[in-house]
């Protein structure tokens, strides 16, 4: 792929289940930020794909740690390297458990002390680490093992708390879009201070549908508009050319809840709700792009 | 009805017997079944709680410390890291004198990561003013459950219990159940305390020390109040199950020249190693400890002792053989065995008694 | 007592099969546990079960070191694990294959091709054919429980009547 770095810091035997988009974000994170770079991970599957050890499956250091904690150990080790004068990318990569439910005070607690790091919370809709029970960031509708009749609250909406600490850079992204992810995460490293990403990780044991649907379902996403990729510098909202082709010629929502077996029997009332929210999220981003808002 | 169950789903069968008002509870393995079956029973119908999926679990434990003081039963489970980032809240709850049950599935502590059974975790809550029972059958581990609300509900008692099983070797083990209908065993809950607008009340104010030393004084009087209830509430339970528990499980202690003791499904396992040390000749009983919160006088006589702790009070020592050193000034063979869910075979804990050092201690298969 | 040690891949449905096999051997009026061993492994990586069946409560629950059957739902692992190991000079071995398996000769041994009868009854979740059924079937042809209790044990846990017909399929084939 152009653009890209030839180097692995993933190595082909983690234990990620066939079709992971998760790691395969995580892959991509890794060539964009180079071998100077120390991963945070809290407990999440990218907890469980590293290995047993002795043997780990990643090339660079990875500090793992308690659920709650990554932003805030982060922030210290942040802090550190800069005393020590090193220019090392701290990169916290979490779940979106362990980011909009269990870490989030952490989390904005670094962003608003400017922490200098990359946050990034690659988004699988639930807490699979665990085998796949609700999570915050789940979809309404959605079946989990702990919402076996399809999740009954709205997904939180994770970007906008983090908008409103006015970071330097954050941005959306989906591993379907590696291209994109990539020069997202460049971008991100290029700047000093807080960062923050957002990516859609497409998960095929949780979301039920077949491994070599991935990338599928992940441009499906995008292009119903379900997600929306964007990068935010202060106050201006750019908005990513798959999700403007999205805002004006939108697939259908039902082909995407479609193509996945937790969003099976989900009623037609559901269906609109999310369908409503669809539209709303798209038509103040489009505001906000437009400098209509 | 007897059925297959595991010991995750005999918790979440007991707590439907129950039935409380509301269930606040977060995944993390070995507990998860429990929460995916109370899920399940919710979503059927077949338990009419409130279920709280919260975002963590010290809003687990802080959810079911606002249910409970209006006077509702509530209810949690837990485990390793999950215990400890409610530890603040476990403090409130028994301060609070809050009847909450809670199921801890006994799992080791990070770093590294390891999912697997050790006791550790619920033994650095042992000081919060929580009682603590631990089991070692899928029908225990039903059991202890049903009795915990009674007890913890007792207004001689009015603090909370938490019931451990080890993870995964109790919790995913399938064994038969009998899951006997509760009907009038537990008797509907009464909080003297609860909160309400008919009798406006300060709660958790500002407090001078000699009120704060008294409430203290207060909560181990109710602990050791707490004795005399869980005798009773177990001697009731076998009349009606036929089924009897009490602090410890003997087996074979009445003419036992060595003692082993130990917690959990070890206990069970040291039965079979007691058969064995028999068949050599060697005088071997199990007293299986099951309540450490409040402590039980062990009838341990001038026999020699081998206590097994699958826990560790670094610098210190094994957390059970100090208890019981303290308690009785007995000294014994103590073997730390099992952390990070190490396996000890019944023939592994024979080759203890064997080789028994009185006054000594020994890490099982790594300090040779 | 009598101990097996189930051999399977992450999401065969190993651990049911463990699971159908103690309450069968419980409908029998005996004892019985059922205790899956999960390593932190990949997805999909073999996976052992250990199962004891006895006469008198069962008091062990450290793993099966000698087991009295060894049961074999993937013959792929064969190349991967020794599951011979600790076998009892008089064990048994189950193994779900067409015939038997090179490295499994030497023991005695029989097979039935649970697979098969999974699929030509269709009887296939998420593309991978049932073998929890079937086998506990080829098990009661073996004597370790009963036939009745091995259809008692399947219409309690599965309500889709395939998979009492799978159970009956493998009594009939195993050789
Ligand atoms: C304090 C604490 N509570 C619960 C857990 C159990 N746990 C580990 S990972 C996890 C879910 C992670 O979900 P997410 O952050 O979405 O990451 P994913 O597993 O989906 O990659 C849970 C509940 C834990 N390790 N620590
Ligand atoms: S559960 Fe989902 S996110 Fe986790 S390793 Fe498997 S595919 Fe990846
Ligand atoms: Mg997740």
């Amino acid at each position: 792929m152009s653009g890209t770095s030839a180097s692995e810091y993933i190595c082909k035997c983690t234990s990620a289940c066939a079709g992971c988009s998760s790691s395969l974000i995580l892959r991509h994170v890794l060539k964009a930020a180079g071998p100077d770079t120390v991963l945070v991970v809290p407990a999440c599957c990218t907890s469980v794909l590293q290995g047993v050890w002795p043997n780990t499956s990643f090339n660079i250091p990875v500090y793992n740690v308690a659920f709650a904690a990554a932003a805030a150990v982060a922030s210290g080790m942040a802090a550190a390297f800069e005393t020590l004068g090193k220019n090392t990318n701290v990169i916290a990569y979490a779940g979106d458990g362990g980011t909009v439910d269990i870490g989030i005070q952490a989390l904005s607690g670094a962003l608003e002390r400017e922490t200098n790091f990359l946050y990034i919370c690659y988004d699988n809709e639930a807490y699979g680490n665990t085998g796949m029970q609700r999570s915050g960031s789940t979809p309404l509708g959605a079946r989990t093992t702990t919402t076996p009749g399809g999740k009954t609250h709205v997904k939180k909406d994770l970007d906008r708390i983090i908008a409103a600490h006015h970071l330097p850079y954050m941005a959306t992204a989906c591993s379907a879009y590696p291209q994109d992810l990539v020069k997202k995460v460049k971008k991100a490293l290029s700047i000093k201070g807080p960062k923050f990403m957002h990516i859609l990780a497409p998960c095929p044991p949780g979301w039920r549908y077949d491994a070599s649907q991935t990338i599928e379902v992940g441009k499906m996403a995008v292009k119903t508009g379900i997600w929306a990729m964007y990068e935010r510098e202060y106050d201006t909202l750019t908005l990513s050319g798959p999700t403007k082709a999205a805002m004006i010629k939108p697939a259908p929502l039902e082909d995407y809840l479609k193509m996945q077996g937790r969003f099976s029997g989900m009623s037609e009332e559901k269906v609109r709700m999310v369908q409503g929210e669809v539209e709303r999220n798209l038509r103040l981003l489009k505001a906000e792009a437009e400098g209509t808002c | 009805m007897l059925t297959l169950s595991t010991g995750n789903n005999a918790v979440a069968a007991a707590v439907r017997q129950a039935n409380p008002a509301v269930v606040a509870a977060y995944p993390i393995t070995p507990q998860t079944e429990i929460v995916e079956q109370i899920a399940n029973y919710v979503t059927n119908g077949s338990l009419k709680s409130k279920y709280i999926p919260v975002e963590s679990e010290h809003s687990a434990m802080a959810a079911c410390i606002g249910a409970s003081i209006t006077g509702v039963r509530t209810f949690t489970a837990t485990s390793s890291h999950g215990l400890l980032y409610m530890h603040e809240m476990v403090n409130w709850a028994a301060g609070a004198r809050l009847p909450i049950v809670m199921a801890n599935v006994n799992r080791a502590l990070g770093p590294g990561w390891n999912v697997w059974a050790e006791h550790t975790d619920a033994l650095q809550a042992r000081d919060t003013g929580w009682l603590q029972v631990y089991v070692s059958t899928v029908q225990e581990a039903y059991d202890a459950t049903l009795m915990a609300f009674r007890i913890a509900e007792d207004r001689r008692v009015y603090l909370p219990v938490m019931v451990n099983l080890d993870g995964f070797t109790l919790s995913h083990i399938s064994q038969q159940l009998d899951e006997s209908p509760v009907s009038d065993f537990i008797p509907p809950m009464i909080l003297d305390h609860a909160i309400s607008t008919d009798a406006p009340m300060g709660y958790g104010c500002m407090t001078s020390s000699a009120d704060y030393f008294r409430i203290r004084y207060d909560i181990e009087r109710s602990m050791r109040d707490s004795v005399q209830v869980i005798r009773e509430t177990e001697d009731a339970f076998a009349s009606k199950f036929g089924r009897k528990y009490s602090w410890t499980e003997d087996y074979r202690c009445d003419d036992a020249q060595v003692l082993i003791l130990s917690m959990g499904t070890l206990g069970k396992e040291a039965e079979v190693a007691v058969d064995i040390l028999r068949s050599e000749g060697i005088k071997a009983g199990s007293m299986r400890v099951r309540w450490i919160r409040p402590f039980p006088e062990p009838d341990l006589r001038d026999r020699e002792l081998v206590v097994i702790d699958r826990n560790y009070s670094f610098g210190f020592g094994g957390i059970l053989a100090s208890s019981i050193r303290a308690k009785t000034g007995k000294e014994c063979y103590n073997v730390i065995a099992g952390l990070g869910g190490q396996e000890v075979t019944f023939n592994d804990i024979a080759g203890f008694v064997r080789e028994r050092r009185i006054g000594e201690e020994s890490w099982f298969g790594v300090d040779a | 007592m009598y101990e097996i040690r189930l051999h399977s891949r992450g999401g065969q449905g190993g651990v049911t099969a463990a699971k159908l096999m103690a309450l069968a051997s419980f409908r029998d009026g005996k004892y019985a546990t059922a205790a899956p061993f999960y390593g932190a492994e990949r997805r999909g990586a073999p996976i052992v079960s250990f199962i004891r069946i006895d006469d008198k409560p069962i008091k062990i629950y450290s793993q099966i070191h000698n087991p009295d059957l060894v049961v074999v739902l993937d013959p792929s692992i064969l190349d991967l694990v020794n599951v011979f190991e600790g076998l009892k000079p008089d064990g048994k071995v189950l193994i779900n294959a067409p015939g038997v398996p090179k490295q499994a000769e030497k023991y005695d041994v029989q097979h039935v091709d649970l697979t098969g009868i999974a699929l030509k009854l269709n009887l296939v979740v998420a593309g991978s054919p049932i073998l929890n059924t079937p086998v506990i079937g080829a098990l009661a042809k073996m004597g370790l429980f009963s036939r009745e209790s091995a259809a008692a044990a399947i219409q309690e846990t599965f309500s889709d009547e395939r998979n009492l017909d799978a159970a009956l399929m493998a009594y009939e084939e195993l050789v």
